[in-house]
C-alpha cells in the first residue's frame, strides 16, 4: 500500500508543477498590476514598491525565485495586505472554509444518499421519479440562485434562520451548508441510485432473499456496501470541489472564508495570494482524490489484499 | 412433502405475454432426490423460484396453481409469511458460486446471518454451528477460513460454502438450481457426492434442477422432464434412462456424448511441434507457472484433445501456440516455422492460417457488429476477398455453419447461445485456416445444442481438412471429437494417448480420477454394452 501511495504522491508533483507554472504566467497576462490605481503614485514610490516585491526582475527571474521560496513552503507576502504573508491569510481563512465544506458534504451525503437509495428501490415509479427530478433541479440550479431563494424563504418570510455571518448566531451555518451542498447532494443521489440498481440485480442479492432475510436487512447488510462504493470514490473529489467552489456561497452569506480572499485576490491582482491559494487547493484536490481512492479500494475485499501487498 | 399442482406462470412485457410455466404439476418426497431436467428457457428455474416468491414481479405473474408444502399453499402466503419459510424450511443453492456469494462480506457473516435471524441464535453459538457445518461440507480448517472473503475460495469451495449456508437452518427441502453447471467435472462429481451424502444423513428432500441428464444419472430418485414450460415426462430414474416414453426425453438422452471416436487417420507428419513450452505469468513474488515444460505434437488433420481441470494451463497452451500470450521459454514450430521467434509482421501473415474459437460466445462477439460484418471482417483484413466479392463468401460461410441467410443483418444479442457459437465458428473458418484452437467451445451451451455444435465441428473439420486443438475440461465431450488426448495437470503433461487407449487403459492415477468423475458413468457403460 505504501508503494501505491508513494507512487501516487510522485505522480502529483508534475501535476502541481504544471498548475503553478500555468497560473503564474496566466495572471501576469491579465492587464494591470497590484499597484496600479486611479491615483497617480510618485515614480520613486512605485519603483520602491516593485523592488520590494521583486517586480523589477524579469518574469523568469520572478518565477525562479518564487519556486525557490515555494520549495521551503513559503508562499510569499501578500501584495494587498501589507505585512501579512499568504501563509497567514490561508491559515486564517481555510478553517472556516473547511468547516463549511464539511457541513455541506454531510448535507450532500445524507440527503443524496437517502434519496438515491429510496429511488433505487422502486425504479421507474413515483418513488424514483420525484427524488430524481428534484436531484436534476439541484444539479441545474446554481448556488448563486439557490442561496438568495433560501434566504428569502427561510430567513425573511419565515424568519427561522439567520441569513449571514459565521459563528455569530445559532443556526447561521445551516443555510450556507444547504446551499453549497445541494448540487453535490443531487449528484450523490444519482450516483447512489445507479450503484444500488447495479448491486440489487446481482445474484448475491437473490441469495440473501433466499435466506429469508427481511428486505431491509437485504438492503442494509448486502446491497449498501457494494452500492455505495461509487459514492465513496466521489467523496474525495466532492470535498475538494466544495473547498475550492465555496466562494459564491461565502460571498452570499458574508462568511470570512478562503474563497472570498481568493476572489478578491483575483480582482486586486494580488499575485502571490492567487498563486498561493491555487497551489494550496490543487494540493488538497490531489490529496482528497488519493484518499477516496484508497478508501474505496479498502472497502472492496478483493482490492484490499492488493493494497496490503508491499 | 411438496406438491405442486397446475402451476402456470407468465411474464408480461411490452412485447407480449410469455407463458414460462404452463400447467405444471410435480411432487417432491422427503428423503428423495427429485430432478427437474430441461433446457434453458424450459421454465424449470422459474417454476422452482416461484415457490419461494423469488421471481421478479412484475413482469412475472403466477396465474394459477397450488404449491402445498406440508399442507400450506406457498403461493397464497404473504411476503412476511414466505420470508419465514425461505432459508429455514426451504433453502436454495444457486448455479454460479462466483456471483452468488456477497463479495463484501466474510463467509462467516453470510453463513450465520440467517441462523441469527430465523432462530435468534447468539453470535457465539451461530459461529460454532457454522464452523461445524463448514467441516461437514468439506472446507479445510473452517475455524480460521470462516473469516475469509469469498474471493479467497475456489469455485468448488464456494459451492460448498453455499451448501453449508443453505443447510444452516436444517431445512426440510433443499432446492438446488444447476448447482454444478459452473464447475469442473472433477469438482462436479465431488459436489454431487456431497449432496447425495447430505440427503441421506439428514433425510431431507432435494429438488435438483439441471439441463444435463448425465449429471443426475447417479443420484436422482425421481426425474421430471420439462420442455417449453410443460412437463413432458415424469418417472423414476430407471424409467427415464431405460424406458423413455417422450420423444424429447429420448433426444436429451441421445445428446449425452457417449461414443468414442475411433482413430482412423494414418500417421502423418506433425503440423505443430511444441517443445518444452513454458508460459509464466509475473506475480508479486514467485511467477505463476501456468505452462511448465510441455512438449507434444499435433499431426496434420487430427483433432487433439487437451484435457485438464481449470488452472491446469490448457487454455494458456492454446493461447501460447497462437502467440496471444507471451511465451517464457520453449518453441512452437508451425509447419517448419518457429512461431515463438517471429516478429509482428510475419506473425500477421500466419494469423490467417490459425484461428481461435472461444468459450463464451456471448463475450467474444462484438455486440455492435452484425453477423455479416463479423464474418466479412477477417476476409477483408487478410485480403482474401475484396468489397465486391466478399458477400458471396460470407453467405456461403453462413450456409456452412448452419445459419439462415436472412440472419445476416442481425446483431449477436438477437441469437441464442448455440447460434452465436455458430457465428464464432464461422468467423474462425472464414480465412480457411489450417489450424484451429477451440477453447471449451461447448461448455456454455445446453446439452442438445452442445451435441449439434460438436456434430457441426466434426463435419466442418472433415470438409475443411482442419487440424484442431480441442480444449475442454469434459472428457466425455473430448472423446467424441478427438483422435488423441493429452491430459494436463498443473501445467505439466500427465499422459498422452489415443482416445480409445486413454479410456480403456488409463496409465496414471490422475487420468483414472478424471475418468471416474464423468457424470453418469454407469449409464454410459450400460449404453455402450447395449449398443
Amino acid at each position: 500500500m505504501w508503494r501505491f501511495i508513494g507512487f501516487r504522491m510522485l505522480q502529483a508533483i508534475p501535476v502541481l508543477l504544471v498548475v503553478i507554472t500555468v497560473t503564474f504566467f496566466l495572471i501576469r497576462l491579465a492587464p494591470g498590476g497590484p499597484f496600479d490605481s486611479e491615483k497617480a503614485v510618485i515614480p520613486e514610490v512605485q519603483a520602491a514598491l516593485e523592488a520590494q516585491y521583486r517586480l523589477n526582475l524579469t518574469l523568469f527571474q520572478q518565477y525562479a525565485s518564487y519556486l525557490g521560496d515555494l520549495s521551503h513552503g513559503n508562499l510569499g507576502p501578500s501584495f494587498k495586505y501589507p505585512g501579512r504573508s499568504v501563509n497567514e491569510l490561508i491559515a486564517a481563512g481555510f478553517p472556516v472554509t473547511a468547516e463549511l465544506a464539511f457541513y455541506a458534504l454531510l448535507v450532500a451525503l445524507v440527503i443524496g444518499g437517502i434519496a438515491g437509495v429510496v429511488a433505487s428501490l422502486k425504479p421507474n415509479s413515483v418513488q424514483d421519479y420525484i427524488p430524481m427530478s428534484v436531484a436534476m433541479i439541484g444539479i441545474c440550479m446554481p448556488s448563486l440562485l439557490l442561496g438568495p431563494i433560501l434566504i428569502l424563504i427561510f430567513g425573511i418570510y419565515l424568519d427561522w434562520l439567520p441569513v449571514s455571518g459565521w459563528n455569530d448566531s445559532p443556526g447561521d451555518k445551516i443555510l450556507p451548508a444547504v446551499t453549497l451542498g445541494s448540487a453535490y447532494a443531487a449528484y450523490i443521489a444519482r450516483l447512489s441510485r445507479a450503484g444500488m440498481l447495479e448491486v440489487m440485480s446481482q445474484d448475491y442479492i437473490r441469495t440473501a432473499r433466499a435466506k429469508g432475510l427481511p428486505e431491509w436487512q437485504v438492503i442494509s447488510r448486502h446491497a449498501l456496501r457494494g452500492g455505495m462504493i461509487p459514492v465513496i470514490a466521489f467523496l474525495g473529489p466532492a470535498f475538494a470541489g466544495l473547498l475550492s467552489g465555496s466562494f459564491v456561497v461565502e460571498t452570499i452569506f458574508q462568511i470570512p472564508g478562503l474563497g472570498r480572499f481568493y476572489v478578491q485576490a483575483a480582482f486586486n491582482r494580488d499575485y502571490t495570494m492567487i498563486l498561493g491559494s491555487t497551489i494550496f487547493l490543487a494540493t488538497l484536490i490531489v490529496f482528497f482524490n488519493l484518499l477516496s481512492d484508497i478508501v474505496a479500494a479498502w472497502m472492496n475485499p478483493r482490492l484490499r489484499d492488493k493494497l496490503r501487498a508491499p | 412433502m411438496l406438491k405442486v399442482q397446475n402451476l402456470s406462470i407468465s411474464f408480461v412485457t411490452r412485447i407480449g405475454v410469455n407463458k414460462a410455466v404452463d400447467n405444471v404439476s410435480f411432487s417432491v418426497e422427503p428423503g428423495k432426490i427429485t430432478a427437474i431436467i430441461g433446457e434453458s428457457g424450459s421454465g424449470k428455474s422459474v417454476a422452482c423460484c416461484s415457490l419461494l416468491g423469488l421471481i421478479p414481479s412484475p413482469p412475472g405473474i403466477i396465474e394459477n396453481g397450488r404449491a402445498l408444502f406440508d399442507g400450506i399453499d406457498l403461493l397464497k402466503l404473504s411476503e412476511a409469511q414466505l420470508q419465514k419459510i425461505r432459508g429455514s424450511d426451504i433453502a436454495m443453492v444457486f448455479q454460479d458460486p462466483m456471483t452468488c456469494l456477497n463479495p463484501y462480506m466474510t463467509i462467516g457473516d453470510q453463513l450465520t446471518e440467517s441462523l441469527r435471524y430465523h432462530q435468534k441464535a447468539r453470535r457465539k453459538e451461530a459461529r460454532q454451528r457454522a464452523v461445524e457445518l463448514l467441516q461437514e461440507v468439506g472446507i479445510r480448517e473452517p475455524a480460521s477460513t470462516i473469516d475469509d472473503y469469498p474471493h479467497q475460495f475456489s469455485g468448488g469451495m464456494r459451492q460448498r460454502v453455499m451448501i453449508a449456508m443453505a443447510l444452516i437452518n436444517e431445512p426440510k427441502l433443499l432446492i438446488a438450481d444447476e448447482p454444478t453447471t459452473a464447475l469442473d467435472v472433477t469438482i462436479q462429481s465431488q459436489i454431487l457426492q456431497l449432496l447425495a451424502d447430505i440427503q441421506k444423513q439428514r433425510n431431507i428432500g432435494i429438488l435438483f434442477i439441471s439441463h444435463d441428464l448425465a449429471v443426475i444419472a447417479d443420484i436422482a430418485d425421481q426425474i421430471i422432464v420439462m420442455q417449453e414450460g410443460k412437463v413432458v415426462e415424469t418417472g423414476t430414474r430407471s424409467d427415464i434412462f431405460h424406458n423413455p416414453q417422450h420423444l424429447y426425453t429420448r433426444k436429451l438422452l441421445a445428446a449425452i456424448p457417449t461414443d468414442c471416436k475411433q482413430a482412423t487417420l494414418p500417421k502423418s507428419e506433425p503440423l505443430i511441434e511444441i517443445r518444452d513450452l513454458c508460459t509464466w505469468f509475473q506475480r508479486d513474488k514467485a511467477p505463476l507457472k501456468a505452462v511448465d515444460g510441455v512438449s507434444f505434437d499435433i499431426y496434420r488433420g487430427e483433432v487433439l484433445g487437451l484435457v485438464g481441470e481449470s488452472g491446469s494451463g490448457k487454455s494458456t497452451i492454446g493461447r501460447s501456440i497462437l502467440r496471444l500470450v507471451n511465451v517464457t521459454r520453449g518453441q512452437v514450430i508451425f509447419d517448419g516455422l518457429n512461431i515463438t521467434a517471429l516478429g509482428p509482421r510475419e506473425l500477421k501473415k500466419l494469423r490467417s492460417r490459425m484461428q481461435f474459437i472461444f468459450q463464451d460466445p456471448f463475450a467474444s462477439l462484438n455486440p455492435r457488429m452484425t453477423v455479416y460484418e463479423t464474418l466479412a471482417e477477417p476476409l477483408l483484413l487478410h485480403g482474401i476477398e475484396d468489397r465486391s466479392t466478399v458477400s458471396t463468401s460470407v453467405l456461403r460461410l453462413m450456409d456452412n455453419v448452419g445459419l439462415a441467410r436472412s440472419f445476416a443483418r442481425k446483431y449477436p444479442h438477437e441469437f441464442s447461445g448455440g447460434q452465436r457459437q455458430r457465428i464464432a465458428i464461422g468467423r474462425a473458418l472464414a480465412t480457411r485456416p489450417e489450424f484451429v484452437v477451440a477453447d471449451e467451445p461447448v461448455s456454455a451451451l445446453d446439452v442438445t445444442i452442445q451435441a449439434q455444435i460438436l456434430t457441426l465441428m466434426q463435419e466442418l473439420g472433415r470438409e475443411y481438412g482442419l487440424t484442431m486443438l480441442f480444449i475442454s475440461h469434459d472428457l466425455a465431450v473430448v472423446r467424441q471429437l478427438a483422435d488423441r488426448i493429452v491430459v494436463l495437470q498443473a501445467g505439466k503433461v500427465v499422459e498422452q494417448a489415443s482416445s480409445v487407449n486413454l479410456f480403456s487403459q488409463p496409465q496414471t492415477t490422475y487420468t483414472r480420477q478424471l475418468l471416474q468423475s464423468i457424470p453418469g458413468r454407469g449409464l454410459l457403460k450400460s449404453k455402450i454394452a447395449h449398443d
